[in-house]
């Protein structure tokens, strides 16, 4: 807020941030800063109203909802394939893998099987959109260090590749809406594979480069290395998921531990990182990217023929039994569940969905104490939220 | 040392920026409204109904108005009313059509579920993109005026489905129309009603 | 894991006289639940969570229901062990009734991760949830009334005029703003 030239005012709005000053007979003077909603490092509307001491924080209270429009709802009132399109405005950008767990739900809740090929295809998009995330996260996470430009453009590049081909298969870049109960929508044509292929094989090297502009970075291991370390206990307790669990050091991977799809067919390992920080948090997505990729080639070698869709399974006039499900994937933010109940009529009963970003921020306060208002930012970007899933 | 990591990255971006006015898949970019990126066949905006010859658009719509994608569209932007009569179709059998059919492009969300759950092929995804309009309501409620195009776009737009739909289209059609044939074969067969004994 | 009928009875053994049952889901998931009495819950989550057989130190989902018909709203939580990588055991509490008896032990001061979604649940179900650290309004903003998962929820009918063809949604908001509605569809009506 270094503006001599506008008034107090134009600055104090210009910056985004509301403050007061608190006061607090332990402390002094504490500043509540209301950072957010429209704030560019908060990723989407969201406001993180801090207490500083100085710069330091001693307390911090995520607020959301800004996005809210009650998807839950929405999903009670619409047929089940309804809900499918739907699940794509959660986390737009890992539509593939929100169509996945849904049809798993609804696969689990009416014992609708999937023929093979499907099955392969699903692992084949859900490792891409693994990928797609974690490049942008990769991106993202310097912009919030406040390296902007550069490495997220990189990130962006090769995201805008994957996105293509989401776009030739499914016929839209994010909101693919390509699963359905009991296979996929259309079948993966020859060139399409090819091309899959081909960008697969060229992933690595773009990895490479990737982590020759960065990882190594000196100014990035300062600002992130021993900043929002997360102890492996109270990650397990508080229900963090995905690569911010593991990058504590829990090995808890819902493709091991499940097994879902045909992921035990498939051989790769799962990074585990050690300190739980923000430079970890890093780590474990680009070393996760990597086990992707080998996944990816794995199928690509092994993929049968045959159908994508179940013969039996039904589009029109969809049905299930009663009865409840729980569906649940390893996302590439962490655990994304589908819970529904059903009561035999054409909509779900009760349709709810586990968001991985919502959970995963329940210790964005226990994080960032103690740290500065710089690196709350960087913390909140290494979570990974995406607000439409966090707020729904 | 201290500071290497930071020179591997400039080396990196410097090879980027030469490389991009040398290596062509470098560059990564088009100038849009002059160049533009080629459309992939399977790419869907928004849903247009299928007629099958572009001189009467309205008298040849494959829609028949059986309202499943009025009752299927998750957004609900689609309203559809019944004719009172009815005419042929391509089989020749007597069929509704829509007396109204609106889709609201500003409710629609380009999901495809119409598409997948129409019994009759009779209303695909289309391609265009710009569709920017002045006016946000009456001109993004598109009429069924608007709505119909011609099977001969659909095939300039998705060759491959296209050629699909009609092949399967055609075998419905000639299975139709043999039935049909076999069903007045067998009515001109079939025994008279016996003839009232002559009079003696 | 044990199978959920071995568990049932280790609980009882543990907690004797408690009203524990196990709710039969008769659909092909087969994800058999337990429901706990409310007064017991905590002590019964603790157990769950410690008992060296099941280390249930995970829980994944938390849900609200609402049982219109049977007037209850239940809350179900999905518990998994990331220590023994076995799961999921699904409890359910279930509140006295819709009304005025909706307090039920909050079970975040045993899985943290119940926090946000227990508060959820007051959100959207109106739930009350007894020893909860921080029991506010997470979605919907603070001044907000009604609860609006709940299935007899009515809907606010202050939609801003367009031209939908669907002539319910037209009705209701013409009844919502009689005024305002009618030089707008006369002007955009030719």
């Amino acid at each position: 807020m270094i503006a001599s030239d506008i008034s107090p005012l134009a600055s104090r709005l210009s910056s985004g941030a509301h403050t007061r000053a608190v006061t607090d007979p332990f402390h002094g003077d504490l500043l509540e800063v209301s950072m957010g909603p429209h704030h560019p490092s908060t990723h989407g509307v969201f406001r993180m109203q801090v207490t500083l001491d100085g710069e330091t924080i001693v307390k911090l209270k995520p607020v959301f909802g800004y996005l809210h429009r009650n998807h839950e709802k929405l999903g009670e009132s619409t047929s089940y394939l309804g809900s499918m399109p739907y699940t794509d405005r959660l986390d737009y950008l890992n539509s593939m893998t929100n169509n996945w767990a849904y049809a798993l739900a609804v696969e689990q809740l009416a014992g609708q099987p999937v023929p093979e090929r499907a099955e392969y295809l699903r692992v084949i998009l859900a490792e891409l959109t693994r990928l797609l995330n974690h490049t942008c996260l990769a991106g993202f996470l310097l912009q919030d260090c406040g390296c902007s430009g550069t490495p997220l453009m990189y990130a962006f590049r090769e995201r805008e590749k994957i996105l293509d081909l989401f776009e030739a298969l499914s016929g839209s870049r994010m909101m693919c809406n390509f699963q359905r109960f009991g296979g996929c929508r259309t079948d993966a044509s020859p060139e399409w594979l090819a091309a899959a292929k081909q960008l697969t094989d060229g992933y690595g090297a773009f990895l490479d480069e990737y982590e020759r502009l960065i990882t190594g970075n000196e100014i990035l291991m300062a600002r992130t290395q021993g900043v929002g370390a997360l102890k492996p206990d109270l990650a397990i307790s508080a229900g963090i998921t995905g690569p911010m669990l593991r990058a504590t050091g829990v090995d808890y991977d819902l493709r091991k531990v499940d097994g879902y799809g045909f992921y035990p067919r498939f051989e790769f390992r799962v990074p585990l990182g050690d300190h739980g920080d923000t430079y970890d948090r890093y780590m474990i997505r680009v070393l996760e990217m990597r086990e992707s990729i080998k996944i990816i080639q794995q199928a690509f070698a092994t993929l049968p023929a045959g159908p994508v869709m179940d013969p039996k399974a039904k589009l029109r006039g969809f049905r299930p039994k009663p009865g409840e499900a729980y569906g649940r994937i390893e996302g590439p933010r962490g655990e994304i569940g589908f819970y529904l109940v059903s009561d035999g009529t054409p909509n779900p009963y009760r349709y709810r969905v586990r968001p991985p970003s919502f959970v995963n921020l329940t210790l964005l306060e226990d994080l960032c104490l103690g740290h500065t208002v710089a690196d709350a930012v960087i913390i909140l970007g290494s979570i990974d939220i995406v607000l439409g899933e966090v707020d729904r | 040392m201290l500071g290497s990591g930071l020179l591997s990255g400039l080396a990196v971006t410097a090879k980027n920026l030469v490389g991009s006015f040398h290596d062509p898949a470098r560059l990564t970019t088009v100038e849009y409204p002059e160049q533009q990126a080629k459309l992939p066949e399977a790419y869907r905006n928004f849903p247009f109904l299928v007629s099958e010859n572009a001189t009467d658009p309205m008298g040849t719509l494959r829609c028949v108005a059986c309202q499943i994608c009025e009752k299927e569209c998750p957004p609900q932007c689609i309203y559809i009313e019944k004719s009172k009569d009815k005419k042929p179709d391509a089989t020749g059998k007597l069929q509704l059509y829509p007396a109204i059919f609106d889709i609201d492009t500003s409710v629609c969300m380009s999901c495809q579920i119409c598409v997948e759950v129409c019994p009759f092929e009779a209303i695909k995804m289309d391609q265009v993109f710009a569709i920017a309009t002045t006016d946000r309501f009456d001109a993004l409620l598109l009429k069924r005026e608007q709505l119909a195009k011609p099977n001969a776009y659909y095939h300039t737009i998705h060759p491959t489905e296209a050629a699909e739909v009609d092949a399967r289209l055609a075998t419905e059609r000639k299975a139709a129309a043999e039935k049909a044939a076999a069903a007045a074969a067998a009515k001109a067969a079939a025994p008279k009603p016996p003839a009232p004994p002559p009079a003696a | 894991m044990e199978p959920l009928e071995q568990l049932h009875a280790r609980l009882l053994s543990a907690f004797p006289g408690a009203e524990i049952s196990i709710v039969n889901n008769p659909g092909p998931a087969a994800q058999h639940s337990l429901l706990l009495p409310a007064a017991l819950a905590r002590e019964i989550a603790f157990f769950l969570r410690d008992d060296p057989a099941l280390r249930l130190d995970y829980c994944s989902n938390v849900t609200g229901i609402d049982w219109l018909k049977a007037g209850h709203i239940e809350v179900v939580y999905h518990l998994y062990s990331m220590a023994l990588k076995h799961g999921p055991v699904i409890i359910r509490l279930r509140t006295a009734n819709r009304t005025d008896a909706v307090t039920l032990p909050s079970l975040t001061p045993v899985w943290r991760a119940c926090e946000f979604q227990e508060r959820e649940v007051f959100d959207l179900y109106g739930v009350v949830f007894d020893g909860h650290p921080d029991l506010r309004r997470i979605l919907m903003w603070d001044e907000f009334k009604d609860h609006p998962m709940r299935k007899d929820y009515i809907e606010p009918d202050d939609y801003e005029w367009e031209p939908t063809p669907h002539g319910a949604i037209h009705d209701k908001a013409k009844a919502h703003y009689p005024a305002a509605v009618t030089p707008a569809e006369g002007a955009a009506k030719p």
